[in-house]
């Protein structure tokens, strides 16, 4: 029997890396990659860095140069996007009205910027930070802003915000939790990147709801719940994402928060697999989760290349995150969601140190922010070996190359 | 302009032309060569483009950064010649350089 021929909806990190995978396990079959932007798939997480920063040219951003596409025989349809699956007869079919048959269909179709629900969101200089075109157009206008108000102290907000104060830009940044970043890491070390922000100049607004964006054509100021007006050059909405759902649930397949698939990342029709931002998967201890991070983009694309290639696997990769903001590179393993108590070791005030998360005396993540080595450490114990104490964890002459 | 060879763990060889100024990472992932993933981009955050560099070329390829060698000092099967390869710019000096990929990069 020969290899199904693989479409791929979607032309991200997931999206590149099982067509990568897929040929260096010498796949036969044909790879389309379905890509509703123009031009070449790109990496993400530099966009809000190094990217919108000056420090990477376009031809860098590139996941893969033009030159990969031929000698590696994945077809690359750019400017298209996928609106609709026909499951009984294997076809997909695009905006354009082509339609690509496929033995096995994997949606990798990402996420979508959440928008603001206040009056003035529409307004011109209200702007997102997800794709390309988004930062080039930002990028552009960072030379002429004096004030922004960025919404959102989640990753994306607190990168962008960095960028922008290290040029000199008045930064007010407007979170409507207690702290930043508060899905995605510990009271500690959430207090700590509050305090750097603020020490760069940026004022970071918290407990705060955006009530309005006011202005005429274009945002001019932003009006909090509380009252205060804030005026403003340009506004960043960083809210967080919600997956792209719809083409798999207008095909009946079944999504909540994201396409659910099972642990080999199937969705309940074993044609069509999802992987990436876009897949709801049962991950050990936490249940159905999705994640957005190219740690899970890809290593969900290289579980999937290894079932295609019939190698099949569960997918049970430890999760890791990272993210730089101005000099501070801030490394996380594990998922903290729960823990009770965390360990510190190191020095706050010296700018390295790590936060281990603990739930009861389990292990459940660490973040490091500039001690990489603590990084590597805990993605190892917290991927399999027997693991640390609480005890060990709070000993600072503890090795942790022992349990490592 | 350099040619690099990378040397798979079961002994494949795979011959690339690599630009100035592109890091050894970069290069391979461009060729697609198996085992060295560079998931992060060549932002020293990941370590998944672990190499060993044929002693020869030790010396031509520099010494480990600082938080390349951090990050190196939990990887799997580290040896003295072990480098991150997104922190190895490839520039005329490495035209020839051999280098070998481990059994895994996670």
């Amino acid at each position: 029997m020969s290899a199904p021929d693989v479409v791929v909806v979607g032309a991200g990190h997931a999206a590149i890396q099982l067509a990568a995978s897929l040929r260096q396990g010498r796949y036969e079959g044909s790879i389309t990659v379905i890509n509703d932007e123009a031009g070449l798939p790109y990496q993400r997480p530099p966009l809000s860095k190094a990217y919108l920063g000056g420090h990477m040219d376009d031809a860098a951003l590139a996941l893969r140069p033009t030159s990969f596409y031929a000698a590696q025989n994945v077809g690359l349809i750019e400017h298209d996007a996928a609106v609709s699956i026909d499951r009984a007869r294997h076809s997909i079919t695009l905006a354009s009205g082509a339609i690509i048959p496929y033995g096995h269909l994997v949606l990798a179709t990402g996420a979508a910027n959440r928008t603001l629900p206040v009056p003035g969101a529409a307004l011109s200089g209200v702007v997102g930070l997800r794709s390309l075109a988004e930062t080039k157009a930002l990028k552009a206008l960072l030379p002429g802003l004096k004030r922004v108000v960025v919404i959102g102290a989640g990753f994306i907000g607190l990168e962008f915000a960095a960028v922008a104060a290290e040029r000199g830009i008045a930064v007010t940044v407007i979170e409507a939790a207690p702290r930043p970043l508060m899905r995605g890491v510990s009271a500690v070390m959430s207090d700590h990147l509050a305090r750097a922000h603020r020490g760069w100049g940026t004022t970071l607004l918290t407990s705060t709801g955006v009530k309005a964006i006011h202005g005429t054509g274009r945002a001019e100021a932003v009006e909090t719940a509380d009252g205060q007006i804030i005026a403003t050059d340009l506004v960043l909405v960083a809210i967080g994402v919600i997956s792209n759902t719809g083409l798999a649930a207008a095909a009946g397949l079944k999504t909540s928060n994201g396409i659910e698939v099972d642990a080999l990342l199937r969705t309940e029709d074993p044609a069509i697999s999802a992987v990436g931002d876009c897949a709801a998967f049962p991950l050990a201890g936490s249940g159905l989760i999705r994640l957005e991070s190219v740690q899970n983009a890809s290593d969900q694309a290289r579980a999937l290349a290894d079932r295609l290639l019939g190698k099949p696997a569960p997918y049970a990769k430890l999760p890791w995150f990272w993210s730089d903001q101005a000099a501070l590179k801030l490394q996380i393993a594990g998922l903290s969601g729960g823990h009770d108590h965390t360990v510190l070791r190191g020095d706050p005030a010296a700018g390295a140190f790590s936060v281990f998360c603990f739930k009861g005396e389990t292990l459940l993540a660490v973040e490091s922010l500039n001690r990489a080595s603590d990084h590597m450490a805990a993605r190892r114990f917290l991927a399999g070996t027997p693991g640390i104490t609480r005890a060990q964890a709070a000993d600072p002459s503890f090795d942790l190359r022992s349990v490592a | 302009m350099a040619k690099i060879t990378f040397i798979e763990h079961n002994g494949t060889s795979h011959v690339v032309e690599a630009e100035n100024g592109m890091s050894v990472m970069r290069a391979a992932v461009d060729n697609n060569v198996p085992g060295i993933d560079g998931d992060c981009g060549g932002e020293c955050a990941c370590a998944t483009c672990h190499v060993y560099v044929e002693p020869e070329w030790q010396a031509a390829t520099g010494a480990r950064t600082e938080t390349e060698e951090t990050m190196l000092s939990f990887a799997a099967a580290t040896q003295d010649n072990s480098r991150l390869c997104c922190q190895i710019t490839v520039s005329d000096a490495l035209d020839g350089l051999v280098v070998r990929t481990p059994d895994g990069q996670h």
